[in-house]
């Protein structure tokens, strides 16, 4: 596994310590495939001479991609193994640099910093810093994500994997409850919500109105995923707007009183507010919430604790401090621990815990919120479905996952991520996404059967959030994509993942229907990935030989079955040629001593 | 098929075990037929009826009733109802079932008088009887007994000799080993190790020891010393070893003062050790010590070939101290006995800051680190003394580490049980005194322990280069507390054969007198069990060990993988080890030697002697910079699981081993998940390949189709049903729930970030 993937990069160009400006986000990537070929382009050695420089091979480019400015004498100031000279090409899409002394071109990655000082003269420094600029934060400059630029063609059209209306058909819904709604068809309703929504079916159109005239940005209580024996539910939302006047709304009483009802299982509806209890109680201020005990008969509300994007997003600036470029030897736990990110991964996880248990062992239905209900409330409802469902746990269902509960609801990932955007204190990037990715990651740790898809996968989504090589995490809605017709300018990652499913199949999978898994919560057994945080860092490089071993005893296997079908095909054959005198068939089950 | 979660509100299903409240029990069930599963040798002490067992997975609300028996062993738990349950266990222990605790095992313990949790301690035994006894064990269970319902007096003499036999010192002769032996007579010994593997070397003949110097090839540089016969000249040695100086010298201080081999490197240098002289006052006697150990080293440098470079290590002053060890050990170990589900979630929030102040790991982490060092020098064919005051704690230790490092062949499990049979127990290691099983308190030191968590940490990196499992490692060091095999009961070979003979008839018995090892599992587990020791993920060796290859048949796993080659040496050639680019830093140092015998001789003495003073060696930051050159040189290139397998000691790589310290904690159980299931799924896998062969073999042999019933495979879903925590806690509830965090109020405080609009802050437009 050349783990080694793709990049994106927070880079810091250092050159003869004049400038030093943070560049934030940098999209040099490169998928996987390629960067392989480029490692074999640069196995020749190339001579240090500084006249045959020019004869050194460009980066291979993708489909769609061009060179832009090339830098020849660069030094590259890596942390684990000291400087190195070489090129630094930028191109549409990437920075890439090219050493004349080791064989591993050099790519930018997101826990990294890169340093790169430049010994050149003033122009070309300059203008290899405005490509750069230009290149690596499109939309500041107002050019095209490179994504729109590139079209590689792969066998399967990933825009297809999702499918609302067969996902919806695979749960059992439509129902004698629940129907599918055309209400959002234009976005009308809410213009963060997808345009087929299913909802309970005897409230009428002006009620639904009704319910999101009082959900903040009118994300009313929709259904994310319904269990098959007990048709308890777990619905989405946001926040109600109670204000600091404690309003009331009728409607929504009304309509979360149907949600319940619809689950003859259960005479109770929890309500998990995913935000820490004086977050809820400070948003009134602001118009917001939460239900009222009393407003909402046989409601019970339940904080989980979880803290808001500002606060994640600071967990991972002190995560980053503490892994790259060095780690502490002997402090390490304790800084691990001021940095919280495991804690919040932990909260997510409990929390994504208690909603799965409530239905499946309290056969009772749910209804998820935070503030906005695209953050938080995805995480939740996304774990707690995995946890539930084993559909989700292959490769096919975990994109469904991801298109339905984080794309088409709405999560912001343009915002969150801040594609090409070269702002990077905005306040409004947050690493809600990659707190999702490493829970699931943490599952896979804690049940290494359970998942079709192993730790690549999520490396490669998580690679792929950031690189704008596919359209799949561009933009901030469906109603955007659809404006944009994201599918037909730019190429699903699910396409790329799809067309070679080999490289993210988790060889030890079982699959298991119906299993629940409950993942324990505890810091005694979550962990730091580091197979994506500090993938960098040469000391660390992963170890695969268990899954190789693996791999090769499923070989070794497959080969044996090959071998017996072979087998007994000739001497069933045989044995054909010579049935008329062997008689009933069932003799072979005593096998008969008789050597050929 | 098994829904994980269905049911899990009602347990509508009748279970083997009736969950009784304390307040349900009625006096008159007494059950006295409950009888204890006795040893030979092994005597009822005392015994109280009416106890009540808590379960701690059902947040000590609920237990069984049954009877606490005290033997002169262990202490047992009876009841109706657990042993119907006990049948259904796929992991057994012959000597100890599922609530039998050897009195040795014992760790604390607490009295709950009026919910408050008092220690017991012999000899201030109130007269009040406790409603609870809490016992803590050193393989991390813990037992809590309700004794309201029983018997004033039962209960109090009951305490009072748990208390006494678990607590108050003893001598050798009344370890139950001795009762247990002489009264099974001519008790038969097991194979040592398991069944159809190489058998383990137990390096108590010249010839086990002349194999091994043939098998690394150290043959020609050492030779066997055997002036040791009968312990004529050092009770602190064994009868036979390795070294290359004469039996005179050997003599003059009792073994003292000079190398003893451990191992030699391919290259041609080797591994030794050595014990350092005691302090003297005597001016003279310190000089006479200085030139003794000058000449000793040289003598050592001349008998090897090509001028090898020799290097002293002084292990006192770069390891912490064995007062440290065990200072962090009782720390660390506290951290894994919760007494409720409310203790765990508090502890769970400051979990890593409290981890790091145990400072265990740090400890594991220094003890790899100079291991690496170590292996750095043997690869740099410069041959390394290691020195100890007693040359049997961190010598044994940080010697046998290096060769687990580098010798593929003690990776595997007969080779790691030879292993520490050559540096532990012929190593002299106090067994006795460390693991303070007669509880004169004041040297218990877990090294041995130590050593094992090492081994782990490799293990857990390098998953398919050992032979056995972690199930091994756990079930090996929980072995030391029960008192039965030889391999833990003695502070010297010496001691072990002077105490197992009987005076009085000595010549009639004294073979049937013979301890078992701890190496005969036999005496412990069935074969079903010991395929746990299995890793099925080994990558068995097509290369054999020379003396030993016909033996190595019947890996009953493995074996269908492994490509049987005959008569190739066992050890690694050398350009299998890896060539290094030597680090020019290593090399313009002053010659080791050199500066060894002339100016730097006080000095060592000096260090010899007070043991405070730094090396002599570069210091501290320029050996880890080497350390870490040596490291990424060799991570550079691919792994040779069969070769040198350097462990990485950053932060982050170093575990908690889990199977060990959290496997009786059920808030920690993963219910159908953990490491366990992918060994499960590849054993799965092993089977099926297996039952492909035979059906190729067959198909070859004879041509005739087979029957298409055997064809399917039975799924083996079983794995859905272990918890993380097997082979040790099976699930017994039929429901499983989601082990559900306690909110306790965070300790997090984000300061202005809370100040921060939430992500909704444009909600002002509204």
């Amino acid at each position: 596994m050349k783990a080694r993937g793709v990049k994106e990069g927070t880079s810091t160009c250092a050159s003869s310590s004049v400038i030093e400006q943070t560049v934030h986000k940098t999209t040099a990537v490169m998928p996987s495939d390629s960067i392989s070929q480029t490692d074999f382009s640069t196995d020749f050695r190339v001579l240090r001479d500084g006249n045959k420089l020019a004869q050194m091979e460009e980066p291979s480019l993708l489909p769609g991609e061009s060179m832009k400015d090339m830098a020849k004498d660069v030094t590259y100031i890596c942390p684990f193994t000291g400087t190195v000279r070489g090129t630094l090409t930028v191109t549409s899409y990437r920075l890439y640099f090219k050493s004349l002394e080791r064989d591993p071109p050099f790519v930018l990655d997101d826990v990294r910093t890169i340093r790169f000082a430049h010994k050149q003269e003033g122009h070309t420094r300059r203008s290899i810093f405005e490509n750069l600029m230009k290149y690596a934060f499109p939309i500041s400059n107002n050019l095209p994500l490179f994504a729109y630029d590139y079209c590689e063609i792969f066998p399967e059209d990933g825009w297809k994997v999702y499918d609302p209306i067969a996902e919806y058909k695979r749960m059992g819904l439509p129902n004698e409850s629940w129907k599918l709604s055309k209400i959002n068809d234009n976005y009308e309703l809410c213009d963060t919500y997808p345009a087929i929504l299913v909802v309970p079916v005897n409230v009428p159109e002006d009620e639904l109105k009704k319910v999101a005239a009082f959900r903040s940005r009118n994300r009313i209580p929709v259904i994310s995923w319904i269990h098959p024996e007990s048709q308890a539910t777990i619905t989405r939302c946001s926040q109600p707007l109670v204000g600091m006047s404690g309003k009331r709304s009728k409607d929504d009483e009304k309509y979360l009183q149907i949600i319940m009802d619809s689950n003859a299982q259960s005479h109770k509806i929890f309500i998990f507010d995913a935000r820490p209890s004086v977050n809820a109680v400070a948003n009134k201020a602001k118009g917001g919430g939460y239900e009222s005990e009393d407003a909402y008969q046989n409601a019970e509300l339940v904080f989980l604790d979880i803290h808001n994007i500002h606060v994640m997003r600071e967990s991972l600036r002190k995560l980053k401090e503490i892994v790259y470029p060095d780690i502490e030897e002997s402090r390490w736990l304790s800084n691990l621990e001021s940095t919280h990110w495991l804690e919040h991964i932990k909260l997510i996880l409990a929390g994504a815990l208690r909603i799965a248990d409530k239905v499946e062992s309290g056969k009772t239905s749910v209804v998820v919120h935070c503030s906005d209900g695209w953050d938080r409330t995805a995480q939740l409802t996304s774990l707690a479905m995995l946890m539930l469902d084993s559909y989700y746990r292959t490769i096919r269902g975990f994109e469904v996952l991801v298109e339905k509960e984080w794309l088409s609801f709405g999560h912001r990932f343009q915002l969150r991520v801040g594609h090409g955007d070269k702002n990077h204190t905005d306040a409004d990037r947050s690493p809600v996404f990659l707190q999702f990715v490493d829970s699931v990651w943490q599952m896979i740790r804690q049940f290494p059967t359970a998942f079709e898809f192993n730790e690549f996968f999520l490396v490669t989504i998580l690679d792929h959030l950031y690189s704008c090589l596919f359209g799949t995490f561009l933009l901030n809605s469906e109603q955007q994509r659809v404006k944009e017709g994201l599918q037909k300018s730019t190429i699903s990652l699910w396409a790329y993942i799809n067309s070679q499913l080999e490289e993210f199949i988790n060889p030890l999978y079982v699959n298991c229907y119906n299993h629940v898994l409950y993942p324990v919560a505890s810091m005694r057994h979550l962990e730091l990935w580091i197979g994506y945080y500090i993938r960098w860092n040469p000391r660390m490089r992963p170890q695969e030989p268990i899954h190789q071993r693996y791999k090769e005893l499923l070989g070794k296997r497959a080969e044996l079955q090959k071998k017996v079908e072979e087998l007994q095909r000739e001497v069933s054959n045989r044995s054909a040629s010579s049935s008329e005198k062997a008689g009933s068939p069932s003799r072979s089950v005593t096998p008969i001593q008789t050597v050929i | 098929m098994l829904s994980l979660g269905s049911g899990g509100g009602k347990t509508a299903k009748p279970s083997f075990v009736s969950y009784v409240s304390p307040e349900e029990i009625k006096k008159e069930n007494v059950n006295d037929e409950l009888k204890p599963h006795l040893l030979p040798g092994e005597l009822v002490i005392c015994e109280a009826n009416t106890v009540v067992k808590y379960s701690r997975e059902d947040s000590l609300q609920r237990g069984f009733y049954g009877k606490l028996v005290c033997t002169n062993f262990k202490i047992s738990f009876l009841s109706a109802e657990q042993l119907l349950d006990e049948v259904d266990q796929s992991y057994r222990n012959k000597l100890m079932g599922e609530n039998d605790i050897s009195l040795h095992c014992v760790d604390q313990i607490f009295g709950v008088y009026d919910d408050k949790k008092k220690p017991l301690l012999p000899g201030a035994v109130k007269n009040k009887i406790p409603e609870k006894l809490l016992l803590y064990c050193k393989d991390f269970r813990v037992f809590h007994f309700g004794l309201t319902y029983t018997k004033e007096e039962d209960a109090k003499r009951l305490i009072r000799v748990i208390v006494h036999h678990c607590l108050n010192p003893t001598s050798l002769k009344c370890l139950f080993a001795f009762s247990y032996v002489g009264a099974a007579g001519g008790l038969k010994v097991g194979p040592l190790g398991i069944e159809g593997e190489p058998p383990t070397i137990m390096f108590e003949t010249k010839n086990d020891w002349r194999d091994e110097l043939d098998r690394t090839g150290g043959l020609l540089t050492y030779r066997i010393i055997s002036s040791n016969e009968n312990y004529k000249i050092s009770t602190r040695l064994p009868q036979f070893f390795a070294a290359s100086v004469s039996d005179d010298d050997i003599k003059k201080y009792k073994g003292k003062g000079i190398p003893l081999w451990c191992w030699s490197h391919p290259s041609g240098c080797a591994l030794l050790k050595m014990a350092a002289f005691p302090e003297t006052v005597d001016d003279n006697s310190s000089q006479m010590d200085k030139g003794w150990i000058d000449r000793q080293l040289q003598v050592l440098g001349e008998t090897h070939p090509l001028n090898h470079t020799i290097k002293t290590e002084i292990l006192s002053a770069t390891l912490p101290t064995l007062q440290e060890i065990q200072a962090s050990y009782s720390r660390f170990k506290q951290l894994f006995l919760p007494d409720n589900a409310a203790e765990f979630w508090e502890s769970d929030v400051k979990w890593l800051s409290v981890l790091e102040n145990a400072n265990w790991l740090e400890i594991i982490r220094q003890c790899l680190k100079k291991a690496l060092d170590i292996v750095e020098c043997l690869e740099h064919s410069t041959s390394v003394v290691l020195v100890e005051e007693n040359c049997s704690d961190l010598c044994c230790l940080i010697a046998s580490l290096v060769q687990v490092i580098i010798d593929p062949h003690f990776r595997t499990i007969s080779g790691f049980q030879s292993l520490i049979q050559k540096e532990w127990v012929m190593g002299c290691h106090c067994f006795l005194d460390r693991c303070n099983l007669l509880r004169n308190n004041d040297k218990e030191v877990s090294v041995f322990l130590l050593f094992l968590e090492c081994v782990w940490q490799l293990l857990q990196q390098y998953p398919p280069a050992f032979e056995f499992t972690e199930t091994y490692l756990t079930i090996l060091s929980d072995s030391m507390y029960i008192p039965i095999f030889s391999t833990f009961l003695f502070n010297s070979p010496w001691q072990r054969d002077n105490n197992q003979m009987l005076d009085e008839d000595r010549r009639m018995r004294s073979r049937s007198l013979k301890l078992p090892s701890v190496w005969e599992w036999s005496v412990q587990f069935e074969n079903s069990v010991q395929a746990l020791f299995y890793n099925p993920l080994y990558i068995g060796k097509p290369k054999l060990d020379r003396f030993r290859r016909t033996q190595r048949i019947k890996d009953p796993e493995l074996n269908c993988l492994e490509i049987v080659q005959e008569n190739v040496l066992d050890m690694p050639e050398p350009q299998r080890q890896m060539s290094l680019p030597s680090s020019p830093s290593y090399h313009s140092r002053p010659s080791p030697k050199k500066g060894f015998f002339r100016e730097e001789t006080d000095h060592l003495i000096k260090t010899f002697l007070g043991k405070k003073i730094s090396r002599w060696t570069p210091t501290a930051e320029d050996h880890s910079v080497n350390n870490r050159l040596f490291y990424e040189n060799w991570r550079s290139k691919p792994i040779d699981l069969h070769g040198l397998l350097l462990p990485l000691h950053d932060g982050p790589a170093l575990k908690i081993w889990g199977q060990r310290y959290l496997r009786w904690i059920p808030e920690v159980q993963i219910p159908g998940g953990g490491l366990t299931t992918t060994l499960n799924k590849a054993c799965e896998i092993i089977d099926e390949i297996k039952t492909l062969q035979t059906k190729v073999s067959q198909c070859l042999l004879k041509r005739q189709p087979s029957s298409p019933n055997t064809d399917v495979f039975t799924p083996f879903h079983q794995s859905s049903r272990l918890s993380s925590t097997f082979p040790f806690g099976t699930l017994r509830r039929q429901s499983i729930k989601p082990r559900i965090p306690v909110s306790t109020n965070l300790s997090m405080s984000f300061g202005s970030m809370e100040n921060l609009p939430d992500d909704e802050e444009d909600l002002g437009l509204l």
